[in-house]
């Protein structure tokens, strides 16, 4: 049984996913210096200047924009990682270690549809409006199997709290033996924070597609928002199917930190190998695909749990 | 326990929230802001649900509702006549009768839960009230599940039938025989 951490812990979320996140910008931007020969020491520090410089860039308005929506749809997306944080037990303990944990979470990244979408309808621009309805046929695509691959770890653990999720994995890793989730549940990080192969709805041959009319913090908390749904992604991969903070040697902690970092150089790396995900193309994949597989994987768990 | 007042305080905030933003998304000249005022209605409301202790139900309220939301804002632009929904417009045509209409039958339903002689409280809530929903829906109301299940679907795929232009004769061709389909966007999984 875990326990929750004190109240003071709120504190540290944003810190942590926020540290995440910069991590996970500064890998991306590594990453593409080196495949484009530019100096990789510089790419290290790139989000953090980038973000520097957007704090202080001048805002930038395009007459008819609904800045309501726009700012709305921003708060929405940089709180949906942070909501979805509160249940990610750390080593044994969570913020809230919620009896409706696992739901919880899968709230906090649907948040995500709206957001998207109202930053992209908000700019009054037909770019960001393609980005904005990019995002959510995507999303209606990579939605359902990420909700069986849950469904899947639900099966198997008896229950939605995730420290009863990580006290069931004791014996066997669940992303061992339920490698169809698993997969589904990491191709489901990528495209809820719309990162790699899954970028299209932010992609160069849409102009940047949602972010192209915002500048300044709005860009930055856009841009802030998807790299950290990602590293909540990562960092609630590892209760889900790596046995959250088990190990040999190291204290429980650690272990989740390492495995969150494996799984975010995974997340990161396969977004650079990846080739970018034409919706179109991914909606027929995950319906014919995607759905029939994860159903098949929450049906084999079901039989093995009874 | 919270202490009452907080209970109380979160209630009302939370009443009052729901019922404005709703009212809202007939004041609203923009169907995305009118969408967005009837989903934070919906959450508010789930936050109501949460103070009767129902965390599961309330999260799904909100999960559903969002999913609900953007679907509709696909639909949206579909089929409005206004392309996009960009123009401003308003959500309720015959005004007076649809306003009237409206807050009359909420201040009805409301005087109705004012008025009427709630009993007092049999039994006691159950330590987990998840579980108790899932045994409800599983096992007394099971049939009645499966039954609302299957006629669901059976609307869905009929009504998808019945609104979608191209079938798979147009796809395959008179005898399905066609070795590619014919798709004006080819899709993902190679036929």
């Amino acid at each position: 049984m875990a326990e929750q951490l004190p109240g003071v812990a709120l504190l540290a979320v944003p810190v942590v996913v926020g540290a995440l996140a910069v991590l996970a910008g500064s890998a991306d931007a590594v990453l593409s210096a080196r495949a484009a020969g530019r100096p990789v020491r510089a790419a290290v520090t790139a989000p953090l200047r980038e973000g520097a410089r957007l704090l202080v860039q001048q805002p930038r308005r395009v007459p008819g924009a609904d800045l309501l929506l726009v700012r709305a749809g921003l708060l929405t997306l940089v709180a949906a990682a942070g909501l979805a944080a509160l249940v990610v037990p750390v080593g044994g303990r969570a913020v809230s270690d919620s009896s409706i944990g696992l739901v919880w979470f899968n709230a906090a990244d649907v948040a995500v549809w709206v957001a998207f979408w109202s930053i992209g309808w908000g700019s009054n621009s037909s770019w960001g409006l393609v980005g904005g309805y990019r995002f959510l046929a995507q999303a209606l695509a990579y939605e359902l199997p990420h909700m069986f691959a849950l469904v899947a770890v639900a099966t198997a653990a008896g229950s939605l709290r995730l420290s009863d999720v990580v006290a069931a994995q004791q014996g066997l890793w669940f992303g061992v033996w339920m490698p169809v989730a698993f997969a589904a549940y990491l191709l489901a990080v990528l495209g809820l924070s719309a990162w790699g192969p899954f970028g299209r709805p932010v992609g160069p041959e849409v102009a940047g597609g949602l972010g192209v009319e915002l500048a300044g913090v709005d860009r930055g908390l856009l841009h802030a928002g998807r790299g950290a749904l990602l590293a909540v992604g990562a960092a609630m991969a590892v209760p889900l199917f790596l046995g959250g903070g088990a190990g040999p040697w190291l204290p429980p902690a650690l272990w989740w930190l390492v495995k969150t970092l494996v799984v975010l150089g995974v997340l990161v790396g396969l977004g650079r190998l990846g080739p970018a995900v034409r919706v179109e193309r991914f909606t027929e994949q995950a319906w014919l695909w995607w759905v029939p597989a994860t159903l098949l994987q929450a049906l084999v768990v079901a039989v093995v749990v009874l | 326990m919270t202490a009452g007042w907080v209970t109380a305080t979160l209630f009302w905030v939370c009443a009052l929230g729901s019922v404005a933003t709703g009212f809202a998304v007939f004041r609203v000249s923009s169907m995305a802001r009118a969408t967005m005022a009837l989903l934070v209605s919906f959450a508010l409301a789930a936050g109501a649900v949460v103070l009767l202790q129902l965390g599961y139900l309330a999260v799904v309220v909100v999960l559903m509702m969002i999913m609900e939301m953007a679907v509709m804002a696909v639909f949206m632009l579909m089929y409005m006549m206004n392309p996009a929904g960009l123009m401003p417009m308003q959500m309720y045509h015959n005004k007076s009768v649809a306003m009237s209409a409206s807050v009359g039958t909420f201040v009805v339903l409301a005087a109705g839960i004012l008025a009427a002689p709630w009993p007092a409280r049999a039994g006691s809530p159950p330590t987990d009230p998840t579980l108790e929903l899932g045994l409800a829906l599983m096992g007394s109301k099971m049939l009645v599940m499966v039954m609302i299940g299957i006629a669901m679907f059976a609307t869905i795929v009929g009504s998808v039938v019945l609104a979608t232009d191209r079938g798979r004769y147009d796809r395959l061709g008179d005898d399905l025989d066609a070795p590619r389909t014919d798709d004006p966007v080819p899709g993902g999984v190679g036929r």
